[in-house]
């Protein structure tokens, strides 16, 4: 018999693990913001939660921010080094580049986080009422 | 859940930060000193950051800042005369340091913001990783 649990909890650990993921990206720009050359990468949240599988349907879109990370020779290090699982990383387009070829703003990064830390703390809220309801029913209390 | 990777980021962005905030303090220190010769005078040091590729430093998706480098300001050092000093040459000349104190204070400035900035960071995942210790409660 299949587990329902999944199905039951919905978009929600899809979400969960994509936000942690992009807390990481971001720290890794933030903590990058002084280093020359860095480019600042993100995620297109959208079309990767629809990557795993967890959305019905709706267009897929590109972050207007960011543009998809190429190599543009055999012998470069590829980018697609995250593990299976992962979402890909792109190079989000800044604004106003530095001379020194760092593309890290260090505002829009603080902004992302914050918005990225509220997201993962909403999903955590959705999951942790979907356990909650489950205990009801268990418990019948 | 978010992984410990952070701390080590965030971490490694906060050493990196502290590197700058010592050299200069030891610009800000030495942006007095007087020397005899042109190159015994004091030089101002600046750190050289370097992402560590995450490719090469394991399967994290974020990447560390080291610091590769420490550098010297090549600006030439300025000739004083003060010829009472008891450092000055034959000429009765002193070679002072070649440190710019405004851009020291920009500097310090921008790395201590800098610094916190690493600090929200590590502060905000370990509550996100509290909270989901806490799941189910």
């Amino acid at each position: 018999m299949p587990m329902p649990l999944d199905s039951y909890l919905g978009i929600h650990p899809q979400a969960l693990k994509l936000s942690a993921q992009r807390t990481e990206l971001l720290a890794a720009n933030m903590a990058n913001a002084d280093t020359p050359g860095y480019k600042a990468r993100d995620l297109d949240f959208k079309s990767a939660l629809m990557a795993s599988g967890a959305a019905s349907s709706a267009a897929g879109s590109h972050l207007p921010m960011t543009q998809v990370a190429t190599t543009s020779s055999a012998k470069h290090i590829a980018l697609d080094h995250m593990g299976s699982g992962s979402a890909r990383s792109l190079y989000r387009v800044p604004l106003a580049p530095s001379l020194d070829g760092n593309t890290v703003d260090a505002q829009v990064e603080q902004a992302n986080f914050a918005q990225n830390a509220i997201r993962y703390q909403a999903s955590l809220n959705f999951v942790s009422g979907k356990f909650r309801s489950l205990m009801t029913a268990i418990t019948g209390q | 859940m978010p992984s410990f990777n952070i701390f080590d980021i965030a971490g490694s962005g906060m050493s990196a930060q502290t590197v700058r905030l010592n050299t200069t303090a030891s610009n800000l220190a030495n942006a007095d000193s007087v020397s005899a010769t042109a190159a015994d005078a004091y030089k101002a040091r600046h750190p050289v950051f370097k992402s560590l590729q995450a490719a090469l430093s394991g399967s994290s998706a974020g990447a560390q800042v080291q610091v590769s480098g420490i550098t010297q300001s090549q600006t030439a050092a300025q000739a004083r005369y003060e010829p009472g000093n008891p450092m000055a040459n034959a000429e009765g000349y002193v070679y002072s340091s070649n440190v710019n104190v405004v851009e020291e204070m920009v500097d310090m400035i921008s790395a201590s913001r800098s610094y916190q900035n690493n600090v929200e960071v590590m502060n905000t995942s370990k509550d996100l990783m509290l909270a989901t210790l806490r799941l189910g409660q």
